[in-house]
């Protein structure tokens, strides 16, 4: 066990990586928790609004579709220094992991509200029009047929996107915004520490299986096909 | 109970305008089990989808229990609605519910309380013969076991319209002919007024009063099955009793003859038919519609005897339909 202690001597792991799992683990929940709070929503009204949809406004859709490519399209590296005015106006400073959440949740919204569409587009149209024949509003028929129709869809597509967080919130760290991602570049590309690098990618990948098999789960519990 | 006023239905598309519907005029009293037949393509599915309002037809109006559906705002669209019940071919029970929660939607929609609706559902699920399958999942259950889910959760607001879009065609014989007999029997005790849309003849021979058939968005003849299949040359009759075309021989003609009513009628048909020395039965079916015995029969009868056969059977009763010669 001899190289598990001189990994534990190293204060770069013993001390900081701790704290920059943390930084992770919070940048990632709170986007994704206003991801889904801004993005499913987003989706549900381009299926609306779209072409087949149940209330077609083709000119929302095509803004709204216009504006959700913007954002998957912009690098989320630029993404994040063209945020910089807004975050710091919103947050108040552009540092520290807090800062990066809104960012990540800008450059996540899009790439989820576009999977939820898909989501809602597979739900049969039948089973929507089931819904509005017992007299549902659009509203209730929404909530209570696409939403619970398409749950084990929409679960998997959520744990695409909070992986993708993870990936974004690596990002994220370079430009400030701490984590494992910060940690990692820090110390093995500009320190050539390269266990600290390791450690840290391995924490990132249990982060990854981890959701992604909590995601599953979620996605199979839901599931009555 | 259904009242359909020069009813038209057009589609713009791009190569122009299809008229889907041209001028529908119906009237379905309460209580009657009525099929619309047709080929695909004439009209009936436009036909449904307008009298649920999923639809607004072009020019027209569309009286269902009182209510001009065609003409109501979104909102008295939504209470008319809960007096339709709605029966698809593809069931599209919803999959994340149970049986019983499938059921239990259009009353939670319609604001009962969660009490009364347990109870309601129970009931529901006894009348379609599914009291101890409530909490299975849709995947759980048969094509026939689903369709009935299907007529439960139509029926649950106790509406005054039945509304079935090819109730039956995705199902076997034997699950179909179940199905049919639960639907007459839900009109039969609830005095519910049904209508059948189908491309099946046999499911109107099995289950309907009345049938309409329709043809290119219009309708080419349209009654009471009693009165249809006694009517002579009657296209909806040929299409609700077919007989199987057959070859004849050089310098031999195929005439097709008919007779409906009591079943003396149909006897002294047969008898007639029987004795006639020039022609002989090559094809011929005998059935019950609308409480009317109805028998159809291809002749072969030689070329240079056809006059004298035709009116000697023309003469005992017999309704000459199609003299194919």
């Amino acid at each position: 066990m001899n190289w598990w202690n001189e990994l534990l001597a190293n204060p770069a792991i013993s001390e900081k990586l701790p704290e920059a799992t943390l930084e992770t683990l919070g940048m990632v929940a709170f986007a994704s928790f206003w991801t889904a709070l801004v993005g499913l929503p987003l989706g549900l009204v381009l299926h609306a609004t779209g072409k087949g949809g149940t209330r077609p406004v083709p000119v929302l859709y095509v803004v709204l579709s216009a504006l959700v490519n913007i954002g998957r399209a912009i690098p989320f590296i630029i993404l994040i220094i063209l945020l910089i005015p807004v975050t710091r106006a919103v947050v108040g400073t552009p540092l520290g992991w807090q800062a990066a959440v809104l960012p990540l949740a800008v450059g996540a919204v899009p790439f989820y509200a576009r999977l939820v569409e898909t989501s809602a587009r597979e739900v049969a149209p039948g089973k929507i029009e089931a819904a509005l024949m017992v007299g549902a509003s659009r509203l209730r028929m929404t909530g209570g047929v696409i939403v619970r129709e398409a749950l084990p869809s929409l679960i998997a597509g959520f744990t695409v996107t909070v992986i993708a967080l993870v990936g974004y919130s690596a990002m994220a760290g370079a430009v400030g915004g701490g984590g494992l991602g910060f940690l990692a570049i820090t110390y093995g590309y500009q320190r050539f520490d390269a266990s600290v690098m390791f450690a840290a990618v391995i924490v990132i990948l249990a982060i990854v299986f981890l959701i992604q098999f909590l995601g599953d789960r979620a996605a199979r519990l839901v599931d009555h096909r | 109970m259904i009242t359909l006023q020069d009813l038209r239905k057009v589609y713009q598309t791009r190569s122009g305008e299809v008229v889907a519907l041209d001028g529908i005029s119906l009237e379905i009293p309460q209580g009657q089990i009525h099929g619309i037949v047709g080929q695909s393509g004439a009209g009936k599915s436009t036909l449904i989808r307008c009298l649920t309002a999923l639809e607004r037809p072009t020019t027209g109006s569309v009286i269902v229990d009182g209510a001009e559906v065609s003409a109501l705002s979104e909102a008295l669209l939504r209470q008319a609605r809960r007096r339709i019940g709605m029966v698809f071919q593809h069931v599209n029970l919803f999959e994340a519910r149970t049986a019983a929660a499938n059921i239990a939607y259009p009353l939670a929609i319609a604001g009962v309380p969660r009490a009364q609706r347990a109870i309601r559902v129970q009931e529901l699920l006894d009348l379609v013969g599914l009291g101890d399958r409530g909490d299975a999942y849709p995947a759980q259950l048969s094509g026939g076991q689903k369709q009935r889910v299907g007529i439960a959760r139509a029926l649950a607001t106790e509406p005054a319209v039945l509304l079935c879009d090819e109730p039956t065609s995705a199902l076997d014989s034997t699950t179909t002919r179940q199905i049919l007999r639960l639907i007459r029997d839900v009109r039969d005790r609830l005095g519910i007024t049904v209508v059948i849309i189908t491309h099946e003849t046999s499911v109107v021979r099995e289950v309907c009063d009345a049938a309409t058939l329709l043809a290119d968005g219009r309708i080419v003849e349209s009654g009471p099955l009693a009165d249809v299949v006694t009517r002579p040359g009657s296209p909806l009759s040929q299409a609700l009793v077919p007989v199987p075309d057959v070859g004849v021989g050089d310098q031999r003609a195929l005439v097709q003859v008919s007779a409906g009513g009591a079943q003396a009628q149909i006897a002294h048909a047969l008898h007639a038919i029987a004795t006639e020395p020039d022609a002989h039965v090559v094809a011929g079916s005998i059935e019950t519609l609308g409480g009317v015995r109805v028998g159809r029969w291809h002749l072969d009868v030689a070329d240079g005897d056809r006059v004298a056969v035709l009116s000697r059977l023309r003469a005992a009763g017999l309704a000459i339909e199609d003299d194919a010669a």
